[in-house]
């Protein structure tokens, strides 16, 4: 397998992600899969932010320490950077090689990043067609150019050093990152109507569909506030229109009051919080899962809801499409919960299968409601009310309110109809079971060891258990993406053959794992967390599990 | 359409104290709804929490109950999703101003066409007396013993300042004119304010029927509402006079005719989904 690993690093502003972008390009159209991170600064300028692309002949979804090639735009690269690379490891940087010099005879500064593209193609073996094809793309007219001329000034300044086994038959592949992921499923489910403000790491999936905003003649709200974002979305969807915002931990606490609000006037909203270290500002760039607990329990009182972790960038398409219709279907608030590794890191993947898309809003009809006077909240077995949408039916209006009320939606404050809407609302928990997905299973068949972890741990967590097998260990993981409600069948099997349960999370105090316990009454005693800002690393990962074990 | 048939009445018994203003101000809204012609599925009453914001229960129209100084944001969310209905706020100033006033700021801003009936009875009446945003300097409750110390907040002026299309004021002890003023907000396109000066008989002593009957009067009919800087001017009359109507109305686009599909499509909850369309933008992550 080919597992090549660049870093580039230096000072926001030098270009760096040009550079990275352009080689990520390169090397998905020469047929490899990258799986490409950032770690950035919450700053514009300065600072040491680094990009890591790493390539395979095979779908990865994981990034790794050790360095193949470092690519250093200023000289704190290679300080900080050095201990990880490899025996062998090439370093790129103004001290080796004349990239500036060569920029200013071809007239521009600027063009020094295409000068080191150049150099790195060179060094790894590969042409400059295709690198031409992406620079065409980014430029035209005299700036392409001298790009160009930039390209072959670099590819020849350097000698072939390694050699990548070139790929037999590429795929057509898309090289995408989670944020992008979930504004395309959100897209794709029908979403017309999105309001959020901005907060990183969320903003990315704003950004996306606002890009597509025109195209499609969908609205995009740049909401005064959080509260106001998921109020709009609320009343959007009341409205008939599929509705979401995102954000991040800060902004789903200002939002915790209308998730209340979704779950008790029975209104779908898909909300995704797209998690960083808090509390409060916390780590803005940085990766956490800390927000589990919160997402779970936030609102007054209890409501019947959804919480989806996603655990891949592949997933997070099919599973933003499946938040809206479990919303529309169960009339509730489904929270998508990604964070900032997921959100950002580009993956190289087989496209999507828009033939799967299936948009079911659940809405009932004329016939549906038959000519009474409508009820809104109509008593059900399944906790279920047909749902109409207002101004449709003439003749009918719909009525929702925050206030307990009865089933045509009139504020009440009698005990027996309190009891009767409560079961009602909670009975959709019920329900809703029959649509949850169990967790993911990766490893031995009947492990002594189990592992538990959720969301975009998936890939590291799985890297890690396909190692540790090969060592000869009984070893397997569950790793979930539906948290709420849990599922707790598969656990329950594979805890009853283990020795060890070990929870591996990206939060103090082990949430999922606390989680489970409680649905479960199975201890989880062994936790392995993580809280440091930054994602688990495979050698890090497996190294902790080998010390427990 | 049976001209005194009244559409709207839903005969429910109400929550509000006899004598409130609140009867006043539900009974100009149906009259006005029922004189503008229109269905009760085509109209849409949003609320926040208050006595002000049971509106939506005592009405026969669609009705969207939602959080304390939350009916802004999820009015603008409805009218988004479908430009076809008429959607009206009936909420208390203290939602409004108080714990909404961000949302009532931008929503002035976006001009989306909503009409935003405030029952300002210069109290948080649901709360049982305590004071709020418009309550006068001095006034005594539970909490402020010693009387408001902070200055009231102006709504007329502000939404004025703000940029406001259309702004007045009314009371709901002038039926008629409350009736007027609301057909004319409810007619105008974009965002239209009206504050509702409104006795609260249990927790308000000093702002009373009388108190405003004996001080309100009707702004002349000579007066030029499309004159902000008068505009702005007799906004500050307050006190022993207190002018009602019209005080500024100005034609300027909507949100909905600034955004391009609003104003050139259908109403969003009509529009399909372009599937083919959506699969090719995965030709960009190529
Ligand atoms: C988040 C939140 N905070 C506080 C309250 C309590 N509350 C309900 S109504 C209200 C004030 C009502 O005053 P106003 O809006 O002027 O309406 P009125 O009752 O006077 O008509 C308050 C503080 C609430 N329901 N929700
Ligand atoms: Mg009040």
């Amino acid at each position: 397998m080919v597992d090549y690993n660049i870093l580039l690093g230096g000072e926001a502003g030098q270009g760096m992600n040009t550079v990275g972008g352009v080689l990520e390009k390169i090397f998905t159209r020469t047929g490899y899969y990258i799986f490409a991170t950032k770690d950035y600064m919450s700053r514009i300028r300065g600072g040491h932010n680094f990009n890591c692309i790493r390539i395979s002949d095979e779908p990865i979804y994981t990034h790794r320490e050790s360095i193949d090639m470092l690519i250093a735009f200023n000289e704190e690269t290679i300080e900080l950077h050095e201990k990880h690379l490899l025996k062998d490891g090439l370093v790129i940087d103004e001290k080796a090689y004349p990239f500036k010099e060569l920029a200013k005879e071809i007239g521009n500064i600027k063009v020094i990043g295409t000068v080191m593209v150049g150099a790195v193609i060179k060094m790894l073996g590969l042409s400059t067609d295709i690198a031409e094809g992406v620079l065409k793309e980014y430029f035209s007219g005299d700036i392409l150019r001298m790009n160009i001329s930039a390209l072959e000034k670099g590819y020849d300044l350097v000698d072939k050093k390694v050699t990548l086994p070139s790929v037999a038959a590429p795929k057509k592949t898309i090289t995408l990152n989670g944020n992008q992921a979930v504004g395309l499923g959100a897209l794709a489910a029908g979403c017309k109507f999105f309001s959020g403000y901005p907060m990183t790491p969320g903003t990315g999936i704003m950004n996306y569909i606002a890009a597509k905003q025109h195209e499609l003649g969908i609205v995009v709200e740049q909401s005064e506030d959080e509260i106001a974002a998921l109020n709009m979305v609320i009343g959007a969807s009341y409205a008939g229109v599929r509705a979401m915002t995102s954000t991040s931990g800060g902004g789903y606490s200002l939002m915790v009051e209308a998730v209340g609000l979704s779950g008790i006037i029975e209104t779908p909203a898909v909300i995704a919080n797209v998690q960083r270290p808090g509390p409060a500002t916390g780590l803005p760039t940085r990766t956490a899962q800390g927000d589990l607990h919160f997402v779970l329990y936030a609102s007054q009182d209890e409501i019947p809801r959804m919480v989806i972790a996603l655990r891949s960038v592949e997933e997070a398409f099919y599973q933003t499409i499946r938040a809206f219709n479990l919303a529309d279907k169960y009339q509730i608030p489904v929270t998508i919960l990604s964070d900032q590794y997921l959100a950002d890191a580009q993956t190289t993947i087989l496209p999507y299968d828009f033939s799967a898309v299936k948009i079911e809003k659940h809405l009932a009809d004329v016939q549906g409601i038959g000519k009474e006077r409508y009820k809104r909240y109509k008593i059900t077995e399944d906790g279920i009310s047909p749902r109409i949408i207002p101004g449709k039916i003439p003749g009918q209006v719909v009525m929702v309110d925050s206030d307990e009320h009865d089933e045509y939606g009139h504020i009440i404050e009698s005990d027996t109809e309190r009891i009767q809407m409560m079961d009602k609302r909670m009975q959709k928990i019920e329900t809703l079971k029959s649509d949850i997905q169990e967790p993911w299973y990766v490893g031995s068949e009947k492990p002594e060891t189990l592992i538990v972890g959720w969301g975009s741990t998936y890939c590291v967590i799985k890297t890690v258990i396909e190692a540790l097998e090969k060592q000869g260990k009984s070893i397997g993981a569950l790793i979930y993406g539906d948290v709420c409600p849990l599922p707790v069948a598969l656990f329950n099997d594979y805890a009853a053959n283990a020795n060890n349960i070990i929870a591996v999370e990206g939060n103090y105090s082990g949430q999922l794992a606390d989680l489970i316990q409680q649905k479960t009454c199975i201890p989880i005693k062994i936790r392995l967390t993580k809280y440091d800002g930054r994602a688990w690393g495979y050698e890090e990962l497996q190294a902790k599990i080998q010390e427990v074990l | 359409m049976e001209a005194n048939h009244n559409r709207f009445n839903k005969c429910s018994e109400t929550a509000w104290c006899p004598g409130c203003g609140n009867f006043g101000i539900l009974n100009a809204l149906e009259k006005a709804l029922n004189e503008l012609g229109l269905l009760p599925h085509e109209v849409v009453i949003c609320a926040g929490i208050g006595q002000a914001a049971k509106t939506p229960q005592y009405i026969n129209a669609n009705g969207f109950n939602g959080l304390h100084g939350r009916a802004l944001p999820p009015a603008t969310g409805i009218k988004i999703a479908n430009k076809h209905l008429k959607v009206i706020v009936n909420s208390g100033e203290g939602d409004s101003y108080g714990e909404g006033g961000n949302h009532f700021m931008h929503t002035i801003r976006r001009n989306i066409d909503i009409a935003h009936f405030v029952h300002n009875n210069q109290i948080y009446g649901l709360t049982k007396g305590q004071a709020s945003p418009t309550s006068d300097m001095g006034f005594a409750t539970g909490i402020q013993t010693q009387g408001v110390v902070t200055e009231p907040l102006n709504p007329i002026a502000l939404a004025i300042t703000l940029g406001a299309s259309f702004v007045a004021r009314s009371f709901s002890g002038d039926a008629e004119h409350l009736k007027k003023v609301m057909k004319e907000a409810i007619m105008h396109n974009g965002y239209a304010l009206v504050d509702i000066l409104q006795p609260c008989i249990s927790f308000n002593k000093v702002n009373t029927f009388k108190y405003y009957k004996e001080r309100v009067y009707h702004l002349e009919e000579t007066y030029d509402a499309t004159d902000k800087q008068k505009a702005f001017k007799r906004a500050q009359e307050w006190g022993d006079k207190i002018p009602m109507g019209i005080f500024y109305k100005q034609k300027k686009p909507t949100y909905t005719e600034c955004v391009d599909c609003l104003k050139k499509g259908p109403a969003l909850v009509d529009t399909t989904e372009d599937l083919e369309k959506i699969e090719k933008f995965m030709d960009e992550f190529c």
